[in-house]
């Protein structure tokens, strides 16, 4: 167990920044998602902190130890690949036991502590077989169980679930979550799935093109994302973002769209500290926050019913807005009755306003 | 009419594949017959009575047994420099990037076919002379590894590139030195490919006949494919009924050395990775 620290790292692929000055406080401990679209550095920094890349600058800590120069075989990390890389020519038992024979472990030993996690992991009964006969949810508890077995400091996942089917990859997300609980061990774990960064983390950092745009707990992240591209990747469906005009007067203050025109009065002098008048701005609402209303309603936007998506347990009414869309969950599961020419209100209490450049000026 | 213009397709299409069949197997069939027939013949007959006479008298001829003695040392040397040097090349080449690294790995085959070829036989000769190694087995050995090596390293490039890379990676976090990770996990899967190497290295050596010829001088260590010409008459004849014997003798490790293979390995490659 230990903490990791990432200090100014920076790693460069010829002219392709793939980590841009990146610094990271790994808390003893937690669960730790890196997040963000392809290609924006996630797995890189993973990398850099297994040893299987080397920082063009900047400094990795685990622990009290500097590792930057270190090879993976002295940083005491394991990690679990997309692929699961299960050596095939190797039975489960000598591909779990695999760490423990580099450091010179007896084969009666290997037996024995290899036995002990493969019960915990619930693949005893598999030790004999080669990987090509184990499903791809075994294949999973096998990779993981290789990685826990020499009870490394850190546990490094790249995105673990993303060759398993739907799922079962819900499955194996409640597994990973209670078994790093159990072990307690520092975790960081890459996803795309901002459901599964959500659903796992502590903490999540979120990625794009090699620098870190925000680190928070999972609801800090939901509620109030930093930037539009943060709001924009976290939530499903994604925030709603409007693009419109602020209006400061000298009592009061609206959001004006090319259809609707929002009352944000109460929330003027807040606005008046960062915003110009007649600024363009970005408004952002989650789906849960807007509702069916009457037209009379102050916060009421007019817009046309686009698509209906019932989920059974609630229902994602997609409309349009002009040129933009809007999602509006509904939690009833019922779709709403009337269709065409409707209304939706906007909850103010949870208004998030941009600025046109993407950064969170209110919310 | 369909029926009897398929039917009629069918007929003359077996009789093609049969004739072309028999015009490759008739001299496999008369390599397995004639050294046990008593009359030396070119025709392809049944033996009778068959007899092991042919074979009493080349295995009485110690000149030809230290040949295929001397084609045994060459063939094993050969096939086990080639196949380590090519897997390790094959490796360092497919794992790390060295600026025009295709580029140099075709040049290298384009200018083997010249090396194992007769264009090169002069500058061989001369290199071989300075070096101290005419007339030694060693000095053929180094030869043909080298003609060998270039193509060789492109098969087992192949190989090597069919390896996910993360199979490496895991076995370095996993706590390997970069020589265990080679060893546990990169040579079990690269096995197969090294096989075909091998195999294909010891197949070029046994058979060759110039390369040794020119560079060996002395009869004691002339090897089979060179030894084969002391069953001609002084007139240049062959002996038909020895030739044909020892020809057997000398076909033999190799047919054996692919059915061996082909049963333990069986050019087989476990799947295993997840994609």
């Amino acid at each position: 167990m230990a903490r990791i620290m990432l200090e100014n790292v920076t790693r460069r692929f010829g002219l392709v920044i793939a980590v841009d000055n990146v610094s990271l406080p790994i808390i003893d401990g937690e669960f730790f998602a890196l997040l963000g679209p392809s290609g924006c550095g996630k797995t890189t920094t993973l990398r850099l902190i297994a040893g299987l890349e080397v920082p063009t600058a900047g400094r990795v800590h685990i622990g009290d130890r500097d590792v930057t120069g270190l090879p993976p075989r002295e940083r005491d990390v394991a990690m679990v690949f997309q692929d699961y890389a299960l050596y095939p020519h190797m039975t489960i038992l000598d591909n779990v036991g695999y760490p423990l024979k580099v450091r010179g472990v007896g084969r009666r030993e290997i037996r024995e502590r290899v036995g002990e996690v493969a019960g915990f992991l619930q693949i005893a009964e598999l030790l004999e077989r080669r990987p090509a006969q184990l499903s791809g949810g075994q294949q999973q508890r096998a990779a993981v169980a290789r990685a826990v077995v020499h009870k490394p400091q850190v546990f490094l996942f790249d995105e673990p679930l993303s060759n398993l089917d739907a799922k079962l990859r819900l499955e194996a997300r409640g597994f990973l979550k209670h078994l790093q609980h159990e072990l307690g061990i520092t975790t960081v774990y890459v996803t795309h799935d901002q459901a599964e960064a959500l659903a796992l983390a502590d903490r999540i950092a979120i990625m794009n093109q090699g620098r870190i745009i925000q680190v928070g707990t999972p609801l800090e992240v939901y509620r109030r994302p930093q930037t539009t591209f943060v709001a924009g990747f976290i939530g499903n469906p994604p925030m709603n973002l409007v693009p419109c005009r602020l209006e400061v007067g000298v009592e009061a203050a609206h959001l004006v769209g090319t259809t609707f025109r929002l009352d944000l009065t109460s929330l003027r002098d807040r606005l008046a500290l960062t915003l110009r008048d007649d600024e363009e701005v970005i408004l952002g609402i989650r789906p849960e926050h807007l509702t069916f209303c009457g037209q009379g309603d102050p916060f009421a936007i007019p817009a046309e019913t686009y698509a209906i998506q019932p989920l059974g347990a609630e229902c994602v009414v997609i409309l349009l807005v002009d040129s933009t869309t809007l999602s509006v969950r509904l939690f009833t599961g019922e779709p709403p009755q009337q269709t065409g020419r409707v209304w939706v209100g906007v909850n103010p209490e949870r208004i998030l306003v941009y600025r046109k450049s993407g950064e969170l000026v209110l919310g | 009419m369909r029926l009897v213009r398929l039917v009629l397709t069918r007929v003359a299409f077996y009789l093609f594949v049969t004739l072309v069949a028999a015009f490759f197997a008739l001299p496999m069939l008369w390599l397995v017959l004639t050294p046990f027939n008593p009359r030396g013949t070119l025709a392809v007959e049944i033996p009778s009575p068959a007899t092991m006479a042919n074979f009493r008298l080349v295995f009485a001829n110690a000149f030809a047994m230290r040949a295929l003695l001397n084609s045994a040392i060459l063939g094993i040397g050969g096939m086990l420099i080639t196949t380590l040097v090519a897997t390790l090349a094959a490796y360092a080449l497919s794992r790390t990037d060295v600026p025009g690294r295709d580029f140099l790995i075709y040049a290298l085959i384009l200018f083997s076919s010249v090396v194992t070829g007769t264009a090169a036989m002069v500058p061989i000769f001369l290199l071989i002379f300075y070096l101290g190694l005419i007339d030694t087995l060693l000095g053929v050995i180094l030869v043909f590894t080298g003609g060998l090596l270039p193509t060789a390293i492109f098969i087992m490039r192949d190989f090597v590139e069919g390896i996910p890379r993360s199979y490496e990676e895991s076995a370095l976090v996993s706590g390997a030195t970069p020589r265990q990770m080679f060893q546990d996990v990169v040579a079990p899967l690269v096995q197969p490919g090294m096989m075909v190497v091998a195999i294909w290295a010891f197949v070029h050596v046994w058979g060759a006949f110039l390369i040794p010829f020119i560079l060996l001088r002395s009869p004691t260590s002339m090897p089979a494919s060179v030894a084969i010409y002391s069953f001609y008459t002084e007139a240049g004849t062959p002996i038909i009924t020895l030739t044909s014997s020892y020809a057997l003798l000398f076909a033999l490790p190799v047919l054996v050395l692919y059915l061996l293979v082909n049963w333990r390995y069986g050019f087989r490659f476990f799947g295993g990775i997840k994609r």
